[in-house]
């Protein structure tokens, strides 16, 4: 696809509107905090989504290391108990919610408009308003720590009853949280629908849609249809602690397994949630550094489909250990089983696509493959936890905090710094410093396989997740964890350093600014201007 | 190919978003504070409940205004009527899913849960912990009577119930009405059905309340009887606040073709009011057939 | 809303801690450790373990030769030495080739994973049953026909715990009364719970259930070697989560035998001790250990409680008002909180104690003494 730069000549109605109305639309952006406040500009909205996952990263990679300090040696040294669930608890939460799902919706939003040749998001004042919900809902999560009882301290997950009957009087500021959070979801995922199906420009065909807009446009489909799931398994919550219902007591006829098949109904799409725009990225990074086109285009997105397809019907693989009755856990067996089959073919491609290209490694690249590697090694231990039988012995064991860290880490984490690295230049028309990425791809990489890798073993040796002290035949894997978490941690200092680097030094990126990119996005300017594409671009 | 391209409509800056993320918080953290009130916190919390309805009021009122404002003058192309039809679309679907959850776990409960308490299917050992326990529906008596106190009575579904089906179905066809007279141009019938519509809609939601009247004091049948009680009042609760805000809806588009406003081709925001309408119906008619009658 | 600050303070406290530990750490005394899955002891924790090894070795060699040509390409095919870059970019066959063969790979796994499942899930015709529940945060085993029933909680001392003293070889993994089971004979466990979700785990049986208040989940167990196996809840069940372990000892029928009637006699010289004259010294005495072991959990030593948690006692109205509440509370829990009740769980003896101490203990003493004849009483 190389779009030319003519565009479709536009019988410019627009004025008249003007004057009509006194309603402008060639406005640049407005001076001081208003602009960010009441903007509905696509490339600001953005930005403030990818600002905030990053003070959301910071915050739960913080209550992280704390954790991994306590559990640095046996022993209660730091935090006691109560104190440490409640920082395991928020650490689960804010990453999910608050640290990968926003900086997706913001690469969405900057690349979308940009890559299908839209103006701009297809409902600029409720993209504005998806975004502003966050801050206050994380806000209002956050404050729970600090009441009678503290915060949430009954995992990310929240089984009840140990979130209802048992849980700090704070629970129902965090259900609160969740009903804000969902409908920030909601409406994003509306929008990115609408955009994808509605905006293109006139011959961008959805076969010609750049994976990371297919990937996207898929990942929309699963918000829309499982946020309000969560929403009304909360409510469900809400009305057993406060208004005596009895859904998850069986003292009135309900089970607390209800729950948790709830909950995975929309907690297994959640996690698929998390990955398919990262594999939407990778897609785009590494044909660009093959210098090559992707293999297989059309498996890739009929891959990611059956991806989601199979996402609604395995939820039951994280309760293999509840009691279910044999079908259904031969069922969910099998059924997750499969997800191994597209999820492969990506792989495939992947490595297809580097196969006989002719390759360098910039930051993203590095940040792509490393991406390869250990979300491969992250989705091989998902398949081994597949087996149910072998799950009674990995389950709620720290084998699946290894396994969800490798895909979620270096998995989602690294797309989306991959994923900036790659489009940074774009976006303030800087380059960011090369070296100083490459030191900070390399940091986080051998720091992030310290932190996780040995967890597998310390898992599989049996200990439990969740748990603020334990015994001592696990101290020495623990001891080198903490070290890893620490190195990581730190590391991402240089990432923050380097990206406001980029903003304010001049280093002037050119229009292309890599050799091998492709798609509409790579015809604008660098930085991208204010408004683009009023009129849709020629697509050929 | 060179096709004319009507601009698609970007809107200015606009303060509704930040107001209306505000409105919600509020909302959320008053009834947050209500509901866990301790000392001062209740009124607290009431002040903030307040503050974040009429903001938010405010927001929607003068967030469609402005939409229909920019509508009338002629700032919006065909395409944008697109971007609000699947938006309208995407929304309406994932309220199915919001109900969806509901019925998901009415069915668990009366075809797992239930049984395998009182002793029936894979799990039923359970029975153990709860003897003297048996599988009926409506769940007369729970598990532990001392904690949940079953219902004396069941709503009858063959008489408020199937009114309130009748009513329901029938306003579905009165706005199919309206909506066929507004595209044939007949404002008057437009209108006339519209009223119908909402008229029906209004003894429908009177109804409900009898019901609910009744079944606190007369059948015992609350929230807190069980499981039953639960289903019941979350399934139908959900369904009659939806009623209620569709004929709000309803009421505000009956205003808008009483002053003149939608064209027999165009008229996207009565239409959406429409699907909405007609999503509630068929939600209701899935309540009929597996709350009331099963 | 009050406001506490107490994440401010941790925080503040640790950053005190963190100095400490920098320059004054102790090497943490060491036990041998272990990188893979154990066998176990049970035929099926064998399975599990070769299903474990099976899925391991796939996993790996799938990743050698996926990851083999992705390294090969990166080292050949760069541009630095001058690659140029191919313009394939399908096939259909190598596309259908990487999605069959996958496909073929897994049916190959399922199918022993398959007859693995179906055995674990065979509970029948046991030989001995025995209701395991789980409770915030301790175990209670009762033998369903042996008319056994005891509870089973932490043995590490505070002081290990806060790195007052040496940590044990067994530090966190050693219980008051483990589980006793004879040796060959198939065990049914009936596991639940009674307040939130535990999670039943012994490594060395491949046995993890979740324990879910009102309803039994099963499962079962032929230990082959005689000893002691440990393992942990395995589910998220609050404040004390990491500090309820599980302890079997899988002894000899002879052995077995001996120790049911041991158990036996012990729980009928339980019941007796009700009869004994106490002092208020006595039961301040072992009420103060009752205390530690079973109460102070939640509303702590202190007897200050946690706020907004567990509510103090000290000061508490139940506590310096009608011994009635006072026994009653401590005898039947309050249903749907985190209260229990203890009278299944403690002698009355124990109980009487317990509430002298509480009504005694904290500078705000009530005065009375609650005999056991007193709990005798009230429970009839
Ligand atoms: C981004 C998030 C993400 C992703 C992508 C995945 C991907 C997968 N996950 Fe994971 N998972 C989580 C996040 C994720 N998971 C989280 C957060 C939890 C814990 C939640 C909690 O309890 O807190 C969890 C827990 C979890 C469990 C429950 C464990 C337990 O609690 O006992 C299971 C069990 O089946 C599972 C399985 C899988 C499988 C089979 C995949 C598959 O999609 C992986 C597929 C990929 C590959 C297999 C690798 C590449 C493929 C090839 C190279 C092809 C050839 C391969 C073969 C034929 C073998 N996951
Ligand atoms: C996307 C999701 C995500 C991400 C990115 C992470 C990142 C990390 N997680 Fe995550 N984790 C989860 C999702 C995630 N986690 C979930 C869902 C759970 C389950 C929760 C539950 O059980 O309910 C969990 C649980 C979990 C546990 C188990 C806790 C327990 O069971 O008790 C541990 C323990 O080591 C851990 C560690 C880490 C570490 C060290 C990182 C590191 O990668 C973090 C590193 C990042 C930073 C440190 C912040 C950035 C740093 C800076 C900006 C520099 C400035 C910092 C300083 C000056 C300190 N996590
Ligand atoms: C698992 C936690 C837990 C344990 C262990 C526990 N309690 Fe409690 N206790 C509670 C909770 C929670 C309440 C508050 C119940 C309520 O909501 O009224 C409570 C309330 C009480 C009260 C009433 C106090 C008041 O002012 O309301 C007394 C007395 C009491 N417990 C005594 C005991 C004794 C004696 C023991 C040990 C033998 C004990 N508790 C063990 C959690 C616990
Ligand atoms: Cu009991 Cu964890
Ligand atoms: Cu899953």
């Amino acid at each position: 696809m190389t779009p030319s730069t003519e565009q479709i000549v536009s019988k410019d109605i627009e004025d008249q509107a003007v004057q009509a109305t006194g309603f402008e639309d060639h406005h640049g952006p407005a001076k001081g905090f208003s602009r960010w406040l009441y903007t509905t500009n696509h490339k600001d909205i953005g930005s403030m989504y990818l600002w905030f996952s990053l003070a959301m990263f910071m915050t739960g990679g913080c209550m992280a290391l704390l954790v991994r300090l306590e559990l640095f040696q046996p022993g209660l040294q730091f935090l006691e108990p109560e104190f440490f669930n409640q920082m395991t608890t928020m650490h689960g939460l804010i990453m999910v919610f608050g640290a990968v799902m926003p900086a997706f919706v913001g690469l969405a939003n900057w690349m979308i408009p940009m890559m299908i040749g839209a103006p701009d998001m297809a409902l600029p004042r409720l993209n504005n308003w998806s975004f502003w919900i966050l801050p206050f809902a994380f806000s209002m999560m956050l404050m729970t720590l600090f009441m009678d009882g503290g915060g949430p301290n009954f995992g990310w997950t929240f089984y009840a009853p140990l979130s209802t009957t048992f849980a700090p009087p704070s629970v129902t500021f965090f259900i609160f949280a969740v009903h804000m959070m969902g409908i920030s979801s909601i409406m994003g995922a509306i929008n990115v629908i609408v955009t994808i199906l509605n905006m293109r420009a006139p011959d961008m065909k959805m076969m010609k849609l750049p994976l990371f807009v297919w990937t996207w446009l898929i990942t929309a489909f699963l918000l829309i249809l499982v946020m309000p799931v969560l929403a009304g398994v909360v409510t469900m919550m809400l009305m057993d602690i406060h208004f005596g219902t009895s859904f998850f007591s069986a003292a009135g006829g309900g089970d607390p397994v209800l729950f948790q098949h709830i909950f995975w109904f929309f907690g297994h799409p959640e996690v698929y949630i998390m990955i398919l725009p990262a594999f939407g990225i990778i897609s785009e990074i590494i044909p660009t550094f093959s210098r090559k086109k992707l293999f297989g285009y059309s498996s890739m997105v009929y891959a990611t489909s059956s991806i989601a397809f199979l996402s609604f019907i395995v939820w039951a693989h994280h309760m293999f250990t509840v009691g279910m009755p044999l079908a259904g856990e031969l069922f969910f067996m099998f059924a997750t089983m499969l997800i191994a089959v597209p999820t492969g073919v990506k792989v495939f491609n992947w490595v297809a696509t580097m196969f006989r290209g002719s390759m360098t490694f910039e930051t993203p690249m590095l940040f792509a493959i490393a991406f390869v590697v250990l979300f491969s090694i992250g989705g091989f231990s998902g398949l081994m936890l597949a087996i149910a039988p072998a799950d009674y012995q990995y389950h709620d064991t720290y084998f699946v905090v290894a396994h969800f860290h490798y895909v979620l880490v270096p998995g989602s984490i690294f797309s989306i710094m991959a994923g900036v690295y790659y489009w940074l230049p774009k976006w303030t028309g800087n380059y960011y410093d090369e070296q100083m990425g490459k030191l900070h791809f390399w940091l986080s990489f051998i720091g992030i396989n310290i932190t996780f890798f040995p967890m597998h073993f310390v898992g599989l040796a049996g200990m439990p997740r969740r748990i603020p002290d334990y015994a001592l035949q696990f101290a020495d894997f623990n001891a080198i964890s903490s070290v890893g978490a620490f190195i990581f941690g730190f590391s991402q200092l240089l990432f923050i350093y380097n990206v406001v680097c980029c903003i304010r030094k001049r280093n002037q990126a050119s229009k292309q600014v890599w050799e091998g990119a492709n798609g509409l996005e790579w015809t604008l300017p660098s930085p991208a201007p204010y408004h683009t594409f009023t009129t849709p671009p020629k697509v050929d | 190919m060179q096709t004319e391209y009507q601009k698609y409509y970007v809107p200015k800056q606009s303060y509704f978003p930040i107001v209306g993320s505000v409105a919600l918080f509020c909302l959320a953290f008053g009834s947050g504070s209500i509901l866990t009130a301790t000392g001062g916190g209740a009124d607290l919390g009431m002040m903030l409940l307040f503050v974040g309805v009429l903001l938010l009021l405010f927001i929607i009122i003068s967030w469609f205004s402005t939409v229909a404002a920019e509508s009338r003058q002629g700032l919006y192309s065909l395409q944008m009527d697109r971007s609000f039809r699947w938006g309208m679309g995407w929304f309406i679907s994932s309220e199915v899913m919001f109900f969806a959850a509901f019925f998901g776990a009415l069915f668990y409960i009366r075809v797992l849960a239930v049984p395998w308490l009182a002793g029936e299917g894979d799990k039923g050992v359970s029975h153990m912990l709860w003897e003297g326990f048996v599988n009926q529906w409506p769940l007369m008596t729970t598990p532990d009577p001392s904690l949940f106190k079953g219902p004396e009575k069941i709503v009858d579904p063959w008489h408020i119930p199937l009114l309130n089906t009748i009513l329901l179905v029938t306003s579905s066809v009165t706005l199919t009405l309206a909506h066929r007279a507004l595209k044939l141009n007949h404002r008057q019938w437009t209108s006339i059905w519209l009223a119908l519509t909402v008229v029906l809609g209004i003894t429908f939601l009177y109804f409900q309340v009898i019901e609910y009247h009744e079944a606190y004091t007369e059948l015992g049948l609350t929230l807190a009887s069980g499981v039953y009680g639960s289903t019941f009042f979350i399934l139908t609760g959900f369904h009659g606040l939806h009623v209620t805000i569709g004929t709000l809806m309803l009421v505000c588009i009956l205003v808008r073709v009483l002053e003149g406003e939608f064209s027999a081709e165009q008229h996207f925001g009565f239409e959406a009011v429409a699907w909405y309408w007609h999503f509630v119906d068929v939600v209701w008619v899935g309540l009929f057939i597996f709350v009331y009658i099963l | 809303m009050n406001l506490n600050f107490s994440a401010i303070k941790i925080i503040s406290s640790i950053i005190s801690k963190l100095i400490v530990i920098v320059f004054f750490a102790a090497p943490a005394a060491h036990a041998d450790w272990q990188l893979n899955m154990r066998e176990g002891v049970t035929e099926i924790s064998r399975a599990v373990y070769g299903l474990h090894m099976i899925i391991f070795w796939v996993c790996v060699v799938i990743a050698i030769i996926v990851f083999g040509v992705m390294f090969w390409s990166v080292v050949y095919h760069r541009k630095s030495r001058g690659a140029k870059a191919q313009n394939f970019h399908e096939s259909i066959y190598v596309e259908i080739a990487w999605t069959v063969i996958p496909i073929f790979i897994l049916v190959g796994m399922a199918i022993p994973a398959t007859t693995t499942l179906k055995k674990m899930y065979d509970s029948t015709e046991s030989d001995i049953d025995i209701q395991v529940t789980g409770y915030q945060w301790k175990w209670r085993y009762q033998y369903l026909n042996e008319g056994i029933d005891f509870f089973s909680s932490l043995a590490t001392p505070k002081e290990q715990i806060y790195n007052q003293a040496e940590k044990t070889s067994n530090y966190l993994l050693e219980v008051d009364n483990p589980l006793v089971i004879p040796l060959g004979k198939k065990i049914r466990f009936l596991i639940t719970a009674n307040d939130v979700i535990h999670s039943w785990w012994v490594p060395d049986f491949a046995v993890k259930k979740d324990a879910i208040p009102g309803f039994i989940n099963e499962s079962w167990a032929i230990a082959e070697v005689p000893g002691i196996y440990r393992g942990q809840c395995a589910e998220l069940c609050g404040k004390d989560h990491g500090f309820m372990p599980i302890v079997v000892e899988v002894k000899s029928q002879v052995d077995y035998d001996a120790w049911v009637i041991e158990q036996q006699q012990a729980q009928i010289a339980k019941a007796k001790s009700a009869e004994k004259r106490w002092t208020l010294d006595d039961l301040m005495h072992s009420g103060k250990q009752i205390y530690a072991k079973n109460c102070a959990a939640c509303h702590q030593s202190s007897g200050e409680g946690i706020a907004g948690a567990f509510p103090a006692l000290k000061g508490s109205p139940i506590v310096q008002g009608d011994p009635n509440e006072h026994i009653n509370i401590v005898l039947n829990g309050k249903p749907g909180t985190a209260m229990q009740a203890f009278a299944e769980q403690l002698s009355a003896a124990e109980l009487a104690a317990v509430i002298t101490y509480e009504r005694n203990a904290w500078g705000d003493s009530v005065g009375d003494i609650i005999s056991p004849r007193q709990i005798v009483k009230f429970q009839q």
